[in-house]
């Protein structure tokens, strides 16, 4: 019996070619080195594995459907059994794999391997990552709630800032002037047949790639790239100091995969999918569009612009970025792969991971956009309870002025925090101010009437530290 | 059978075959390329072509209308897809001015498209998403937005208001814009 099963496994191994075509690759010679720095890679594409196998079973009961695709969602969420823990993979898989391909990224970037012979490994990966983002972005998208219905409208506005051909981008996105029941089903077909048919093939040459030029070495300060003599001599130092990557390499790449799927399953099973929007009803006025965390940053950029640089931002940060990116290992392919000696580099990593940060934290927080929750101001704030200082401060809540001014902790912070503004305007000043506007703020004068006008001023010239509920030291 | 054809053919006109051969095969995929991409090419670009019908949609009763009120009111696109459900709603900022005259405002931000909201009481038009802030006629007050809101045409039929669908106002860049 086993011999038989043997001859059965000989035939198929001689037919097929296993030993011969893929037992080398995986047990190709790779620097002993590299350690845990060379698991993101490996990872992304555990990540994106994920994404297909439960993109896949999602596809089979998702409606691509204006009209049903929210209802179709509440299915997979509430109903389907294990729906909900497949919602939730595919969308942590997706963080997961904006994550791993950035910090994939960055580390590729630090150690300076796109340089001579792996131009062209640094390449396809700039395109991969971005037609990540646009997994990303179109996945978010296809959830169809107000948020997704939304999202189209601000990317119709961004393409069709583009000169020359705008209109078009925007009507292309679209599938017609308005979105409708043409809008979802285009980008259905981006995020589940053109960008994964680019990713498998992007990923396929990437690989191709990787195995043509080699694992790099980690950088040496002391060996700098020579595209004369680089090729001999890192064959004779893999010859010398080399490992097979099955399994002395391969182990670490499986362990953190391991540990990738662990924490992508993980939080399908404790937080589960993120919770659908209102529905995708572009009459709906009360929508608040966010996008997801790998685009807050951008989002806030969007905000905090002066609107002549606005265009450069919107058409320049992917376009640009791009190119800066792509041709990269163009301009620079030879000398040092250190990151000590490429402080640039280091400082680039640097300021883009804290820019990151900090306007994504913006991003969450908001503070540009006016707060419509906003309760009254309590008692305690007011200090009395009728006259024209009691009538004023009603006034601030019922004219907007606390949609984006914040009074003792209550209000939006789009203008200035006016807790204290009773000691920093004068009456003359704040009624100026008040009727004609200025930085950003609209001229009331249209709106309010004289008495009103009066009471609200009133109301703000109380407005002091002193007075403030939780000042110290009254 | 035909040996003495094919040595002929292989001394005589050996490299004119091979090349007619391989220009013969380049032709021909480049046709069955173009035969396979270009249909669905044109159907996929169709949407840039087709001029969509616009049209008017009822909205509502004027009687139903306070002088000096902005209200909401929905309507649908134009010709919409028997799949677009809810999506095929859209919606504008109605007010009435006087007796005969209404202005419908689009609820999109000329800044990034986000719906904006009517404060009545500030008079004032807000949107969520940047923190674009409009006057009571639909000009910037404040934040981002380059542009007014687009306002539909609107008509009373009968004693029914009416609007005039209309595309997505889009903010483009003109091109004459310099820097």
């Amino acid at each position: 019996m086993n011999q038989r099963f043997q001859n059965v496994g000989e035939w198929i191994d001689s037919r097929i070619g296993f030993s011969d075509c893929v037992w080398p690759l995986l047990t190709h010679i790779v620097p002993r080195d590299a350690r845990w720095w060379y698991v993101f890679g490996s990872a992304t594409l555990t990540a994106f594995i994920v994404q297909v196998i439960s993109g896949v079973a999602l596809a089979m009961a998702y409606v691509p459907a204006g009209d049903q695709a929210y209802e179709s969602l509440q299915f997979i969420t509430n109903q389907a059994p294990f729906g909900s823990l497949l919602r939730g993979m595919h969308a942590y898989g997706a963080s997961a794999m904006v994550a791993l391909v950035v910090i994939h990224l960055m580390q590729v970037y630090l150690h300076a391997t796109y340089k001579y012979p792996r131009e062209l490994n640094w390449m396809t990966g700039v395109v991969l990552f971005f037609v990540v983002l646009g997994m990303a972005f179109t996945g978010q998208l296809l959830r169809w709630d107000a948020n997704g219905v939304w999202s189209v409208f601000v990317a119709t506005e961004m393409v069709a800032r583009t000169p020359f051909i705008g209109q078009s981008l925007a009507d292309f996105l679209m599938g017609g002037q308005t979105v409708g029941g043409s809008t979802l089903t285009r980008f259905f077909v981006y995020h589940v047949f053109v960008m994964p048919a680019i990713i498998f093939a992007g990923v396929g040459l990437h690989l191709f790639l990787l195995m043509r030029h080699g694992v790099s070495e980690m950088p040496d300060p002391n060996r700098p790239v020579d595209p004369a003599t680089y090729k001999q001599e890192y064959e004779a130092r893999l010859k010398k100091t080399g490992v097979a990557f099955w399994p002395y390499a391969m182990w670490r790449d499986v362990v953190f995969s391991t540990f990738v799927i662990a924490v992508i399953v993980g939080c399908a099973l404790v937080f589960g999918p993120p919770a659908l929007d209102h529905a995708p009803d572009p009459a709906s006025i009360d929508a608040n569009p966010v996008p997801d965390w790998y685009f807050l940053w951008y989002f806030a950029v969007l905000s905090l612009l002066p609107p002549n640089l606005e265009i450069w931002f919107i058409l320049g940060v992917p376009v640009l970025g791009f190119l800066v990116m792509f041709c990269l290992p163009l301009v620079s392919n030879k000398g040092h792969r250190a990151p000590s000696k490429r402080p640039w580099a280091v400082g680039i990593v640097i300021a883009a991971v804290a820019g990151f940060l900090v306007l994504t934290i913006y991003g969450y927080l908001e503070p540009w956009s006016p707060d419509f929750g906003v309760s009254e101001l309590p008692a305690s704030v007011v200090g009395v309870d009728q006259g024209p200082v009691f009538e004023g401060a009603k006034l601030a809540h019922e004219k907007g002025c606390l949609f984006c001014h914040t009074i003792d902790g209550h209000g939006g912070h789009r203008g200035p925090d006016l807790s204290n503004i009773g000691q920093q305007l004068t009456r003359d000043d704040l009624v100026i101010r008040i009727n004609n506007g200025g930085y950003n703020m609209p001229a009331f004068a249209s709106s309010l009437d004289t008495d009103q006008l009066s009471n609200i001023v009133d109301f703000l010239l109380t407005r002091s530290d002193d007075d403030a509920p939780t000042g110290e030291g009254g | 059978m035909s040996e003495s054809n094919e040595t002929n053919c292989q001394k005589g006109d050996a490299s004119d075959r091979r090349s007619f051969l391989a220009r013969l095969t380049m032709w021909l995929t480049g046709i069955i390329g173009a035969l396979m991409v270009l249909p669905p090419l044109a159907f996929v670009l169709s949407p840039l072509f087709k001029k969509r019908p616009a049209d008017w949609r009822p909205v509502g009763k004027v009687a139903k209308f306070k002088t000096g009120e902005t209200v909401l009111v929905n309507f649908e696109d134009p010709s919409p897809e028997p799949w677009a459900g809810v999506t095929a709603e859209t919606a504008a900022w109605l007010r009435r001015v006087d007796d005969t005259e209404f202005i419908a405002f689009s609820i999109n931000c000329r800044h990034l498209g986000c719906p904006v909201r009517w404060v009545a009481d500030a008079d004032l038009f807000m949107c969520p998403c940047h923190g674009g802030v409009y006057y009571k006629d639909g000009t910037v007050a404040a934040g981002p937005p380059p542009e007014p809101l687009d306002r539909y045409h609107v008509r009373v039929r009968g004693d029914e208001v009416e609007i005039h669908t209309a595309p997505v106002p889009l903010t483009t860049t003109p091109l004459s814009a310099d820097a």
